[in-house]
């Protein structure tokens, strides 16, 4: 049997995919096995041109990690979907739009001001500011272009599969690239992960009734180890976010953050947990409610962290 | 043609939605530009809802339940009263005014009390002007 032709990219992103894919660690050896590596710019030295020069549909399967903030990223997601049979946005990024969609509170002009001029560390006298086209004694310099948006990666070309989380746990990447090698791939569209459920079903904390006077940000409390991080007063997004992480961060003392994205059937991920979060706020009281939402410091970063460019709104409004 | 602003009302069954008919029973003049849907209760009306109306075009979303005390389940009303601060926190975020979002207690005999809301609230969202989150950044959508 031929072997699986893959290819891996990264876009808006960290760099924590690439991680969190070589985590499978030895199972590496069988994915090899099975596969040709064609493009992995984080590890072989393959270019755009190599890429380009491939026939449509040759790549049999991308794993595509990293949103979409600029024109090269957005080029390279439109080829890699040309010459992909199968496309998988691998991590959050991908998925949602994930840390690099907060950006979508602010556009370019703001972000640049802020990057280039306005932060205290920075000496920038001449007020210099990233152009794509730059005229040097050489001849023409171009970068590309900075979107005002960020989109996921579904928002700008069709995408197969999706695997979730920041980055995706090592048994979540596995269970992919399992199916894949074993050509057992469930129906197109399917957010690939061990649990459909909330993570609160991975939970493995006493649940019991939530009545919370006063929320916390997890640097000023240590919790009870055993009882729900949210009956404690941490913001935890375990109610409205996929499972199959197997709830790492609530068993490290961390309220989960969302980053698996939402539940099945939900879209909305951050308007679920506001919802979820402000319902067990334990007072009838207009101004003691507005006191307690003060412990909630930025809504839409921590309602929103991983889905921002996914979401309903998809961005602020700038006037 | 000139704009008028377009408001989505969500009016609880039991009391708001009767005060909403009371006061076009007795008559009285209020401004045509809310849009009402009857829900159960207040508290039916989940953030979403009130994201999806300004996503689809609403320049501004009208909550009305019964007083508090008042909830035909009990306590629905109350988790309404949690929730409307903090998404107006939220919006504030996102750059939607916090007069777009209004969360009142009208009762089934207050028909005045619905009139004189829905005029004032429609003269604060035509004193902000359109919503208009189409054009939000600029760019929206596929760039």
């Amino acid at each position: 049997m031929a072997k699986i032709k893959l290819a891996l990219y990264w876009a808006a992103s960290c760099g924590g995919c690439e991680i969190a894919q070589l985590q499978i660690g030895e199972k590496i050896l069988k994915l090899i096995e099975v596969a040709d590596i064609v493009f992995w710019p984080v590890a072989i030295d393959v270019k755009y041109k190599d890429v380009e020069a491939m026939p449509n549909q040759s790549i049999d399967v991308c794993l595509f990690n990293g949103a979409i903030r600029t024109s090269e990223q957005k080029h390279m997601a439109k080829m890699l979907r040309e010459k992909s049979k199968v496309l998988i946005a691998y991590g959050a990024c991908a998925y949602n739009g994930g840390i690099p969609g907060l950006a979508n509170l602010y556009n370019r002009q703001m972000i640049f001001d802020r990057a280039y001029l306005e932060t205290p560390s920075t000496l920038n006298n001449e007020k210099t500011i990233p152009q794509t086209k730059y005229q040097a004694p050489e001849g023409i310099l171009t970068i590309p272009e900075f979107f005002d948006t960020v989109h996921s990666l579904a928002q700008t070309v069709d995408v197969d599969y999706i695997i979730p989380g920041c980055p995706p746990e090592e048994r979540t990447t596995w269970l992919a690239l399992e199916s894949l090698i074993e050509n057992k791939l469930p129906p197109r569209g399917t957010v690939i992960s061990h649990n459909a459920k909330a993570v609160c079903d991975d939970c493995p904390r006493k649940k019991d009734v939530k009545k919370v006077t006063k929320f916390y940000r997890p640097f000023q409390i240590i919790p009870e180890p055993e009882i729900c991080l949210l009956e404690q007063g941490l913001p935890c997004a375990g109610m409205c976010t996929r499972g199959g992480c197997g709830a790492p961060c609530p068993q490290a003392n961390m309220p989960c953050t969302g980053c698996y994205g939402p539940v099945e059937g939900v879209t909305d991920q951050g308007s679920h947990f506001l919802s979820a979060l402000a319902s067990v706020i334990d007072s009838n009281d207009p101004d003691q409610i507005q006191k307690i939402i003060d412990d909630i410091p930025d809504p839409a970063g921590t309602f929103y962290r991983y889905t921002l460019p996914q979401s309903l709104l998809g961005r602020a409004r700038i006037k | 043609m000139s704009w008028e602003p377009k408001i989505v009302g969500f009016l609880c069954n039991w009391c708001s939605y009767r005060g909403a008919d009371l006061a076009g029973i007795a008559r009285i003049h209020s401004a045509p530009n809310v849009r009402v849907i009857r829900v159960p209760c207040s508290t039916r009306v989940e953030p979403s809802f009130v994201l999806k109306a300004f996503r689809s075009g609403a320049d501004g979303v009208l909550i009305l339940g019964c007083h508090p005390g008042d909830c035909h389940y009990i306590e629905g009303n109350y988790k309404t009263m949690r929730r409307v601060p903090l998404l107006k926190k939220m919006l504030a975020q996102f750059g939607i005014e916090e007069e777009r979002l209004r969360l009142s207690w009208v009762s089934a005999s207050e028909g005045a009390k619905y009139a004189s809301i829905v005029n004032d609230m429609t003269e604060k969202v035509r004193a902000l002007g359109p919503l208009n989150l189409n054009n939000a950044g600029g760019k929206h959508g596929k760039d």
